[in-house]
């Protein structure tokens, strides 16, 4: 595992990588019997163009290499995706990975900070990931380091308060090494997020509370790479990348029932997941 | 007559003055400290950080839940933040933030709540803490710490900076006389300090309650009652050892705190002296019951939180010991 990725991207590569992980999201949700798979899904290719398109520079083996960036799942509930990605990225045996769920192992059902290396913030109760983040660029300027901060949230978790607590400070704290990316698979637990409780106009939101906002199709790596470098050089505001995702992405019958949600799949669905996603 | 005047204690400037003399002595020495505040600096007595401070004081604003998890970021960064506000607003407002970004989460940070207990006052029940302990004790990883005179909150704010982990510290909006000298307040987490000797029962108090202890012991001392008392000024972890001893030593025992008795200091000393050594118990707080908003003097008549309160559950406590 090289220290820094650095390296140009090969995106047939990552496409082959997306695939992988999610086979591992859903090895370990069917294992497990529990979990967000179709939250997990949405997120795949999102968690593979932070960390294996040479966007988050991080260490697989000092988990808490002070000048790496920072990643915070917010939506705490694509755990099983985001011990996927650190696993494969360094920073645990996958053997980790078969014990999602299970008593006296450590990948928990939802994100426990530093419970297994490379998790940097417990989450599972919504809304508090661009806070935390806050916390650290305002911690990284005191200590002088210039890491990028990156927050993945989910669409529904936006209807949380502190969500816009922490939007209206980090504009007035001008966190522009803060990226916020909002999974947005259009769909909360019980429903359409238009028809429980409406988001759009979205992205006119992060604007009028002075977020640089931008969208992208959530399943493109090289676009979402192009966009997460490209706020990079947004100077004096917190950016929020607007990820056009679909729920229970990869897997057809997952994608058209979104009750999926908080449920995992059978091993007989299992098998058919298997085979569309080695398909796709 | 004053708080603490029978036991001839000293009287002093407000515990939320002493607690931001604390602070700010505490920042000119570690450069780790950082200071946020809910937009009540003037009134938490942190205001003084922020002028000599700029750079480590956040004004959050009037956003609880947020400073929690901003809080938790900058301990995170290996900062050592001190999040302010009163009491009520912090632990009511923002208990899932508290729980989830530092108690779950265990980091190294400090949660200061002023205003604690009915002593605020004229503000009423909303602006109250009557029930932060209580709360506060339902997330097992944090420390809670409650002074009781200004040489100790001194000590507390230095005691708390050194802990490893999160801690709850409340400071108040009255002024609490000296229960100690410089020379004698050993402040050790978790230790519980006797602060008078005493034979016939044991009076437990934390904060406003042990100067009032003292008082209550000076008058049950007229009677022929020798009270010994105890500064529980750490309410986690407990200091069983002192509370076993107690109860061995002294045989009947009077709490005392400045709290809703549903989940404070006082239950929680009863399920220690119910395993370890049952004896005769009195509880002296408050009951299932807001407050009137009032005088903090006329507030702790009415309720029960008196010298005299605490003197007639000793009186009973020690008839129950025969």
């Amino acid at each position: 595992m090289p220290a820094e990725l650095t390296q140009t991207v090969d995106l047939k590569a990552l496409k082959e990588k997306a695939r992988s992980l999610r086979l591992d999201v859903l090895d370990m949700t069917t294992k497990a019997a529990s979990g967000h798979p179709s939250s997990s899904f949405s997120s795949v290719e999102i968690l593979t163009a932070l960390y294996f398109g040479g966007v988050l520079r991080y260490r697989g083996d000092d988990p808490h290499w002070p000048e790496r960036d920072r990643f915070i799942l917010s939506k705490g509930h694509a755990a099983p995706a985001l011990y996927a990605v650190l696993a494969d990225a360094g920073y645990f045996d996958r053997e980790e990975l078969w014990g999602l769920r299970q008593v006296n192992r450590l990948a928990e059902g939802h994100p426990i900070q530093d419970k297994l290396p490379g998790i940097e913030a417990t989450s599972g109760s919504l809304g508090k990931g661009i806070s935390v983040g806050l916390g650290h660029v305002l911690g990284g300027r005191l200590n002088n380091s210039n890491y990028r901060v990156y927050v993945l949230l989910g669409d529904g978790e936006c209807e949380e308060g502190q969500i816009w607590e922490s939007a209206l400070a980090a504009a007035h704290y001008k966190a522009d090494n803060l990226t916020a990316i909002v999974d947005y698979n259009k769909y909360q637990e019980t429903g359409p997020i238009s028809r429980e409780m409406a988001l759009e106009p979205f992205v006119q939101k992060w604007r009028s509370f002075g977020w640089h906002a931008e969208e992208v199709d959530g399943h493109d790596i090289g676009a979402i790479i192009e966009k997460l470098k490209a706020v990079q050089r947004i100077m004096g505001q917190p950016s929020v990348i607007i990820a056009h995702t679909v729920k229970g992405k990869g897997v057809s019958f997952v994608e058209a029932d979104y009750t999926f949600h908080g449920r995992s799949l059978t091993p007989e669905q299992a098998e058919k997941a298997r085979e569309e996603i080695l398909c796709s | 007559m004053q708080l603490g005047e029978k036991a001839g204690l000293r009287p002093a400037k407000p515990m939320r003055d002493i607690f931001g003399d604390a602070l700010l002595e505490l920042c000119r020495q570690n450069p780790k400290i950082v200071v946020l505040d809910g937009d009540l600096s003037n009134t938490t007595k942190t205001l003084a950080v922020r002028h000599e401070f700029p750079e480590r004081f956040f004004n959050i604003g009037l956003a609880e839940s947020n400073m929690v998890s901003i809080g938790a970021g900058l301990a995170d960064c290996g900062l050592i933040p001190f999040i302010t506000s009163m009491s009520s607003f912090l632990l009511c407002n923002a208990y899932d933030q508290l729980r989830l970004n530092i108690a779950i989460s265990g980091v190294n940070a400090k949660v200061v709540g002023s205003h604690g207990g009915i002593t605020l006052g004229k503000d009423g029940p909303t602006a109250m803490a009557i029930e932060d302990l209580a709360l506060v004790g339902g997330l097992p990883t944090f420390a809670i710490v409650v002074p009781c005179d200004p040489t100790s909150m001194h000590k507390a704010v230095q005691a708390i900076t050194e802990y490893p982990g999160p801690v709850y510290l409340r400071s108040s909006r009255v002024a609490m006389p000296y229960v100690y000298t410089e020379d004698d307040c050993p402040f050790e987490i978790g230790v519980a300090n006797l602060v008078r000797q005493g034979t016939d029962l044991t009076i437990i108090g934390c904060g406003i309650m042990v100067p009032a202890a003292l008082d209550a012991a000076a008058m049950l001392a007229q009677e022929g009652i020798q009270a010994r008392v105890l500064d529980m000024h750490t309410l986690r972890p407990m200091d069983t050892e002192a509370i076993t001893a107690a109860a061995r030593e002294t045989g009947a025992i009077v709490t005392a705190e400045e709290h809703l008795l549903h989940g404070g200091m006082g239950s929680n000393i009863a399920r220690i002296v119910a395993a370890a050594h049952p004896v005769p118990m009195r509880f002296v707080g408050l009951a299932d019951t807001y407050t009137d908003s009032g005088d903090p003097q006329d507030l702790l008549i009415k309720y029960g939180l008196t010298a005299e309160d605490i003197g007639q559950a000793a009186r009973e406590a020690f008839a129950a010991k025969r």
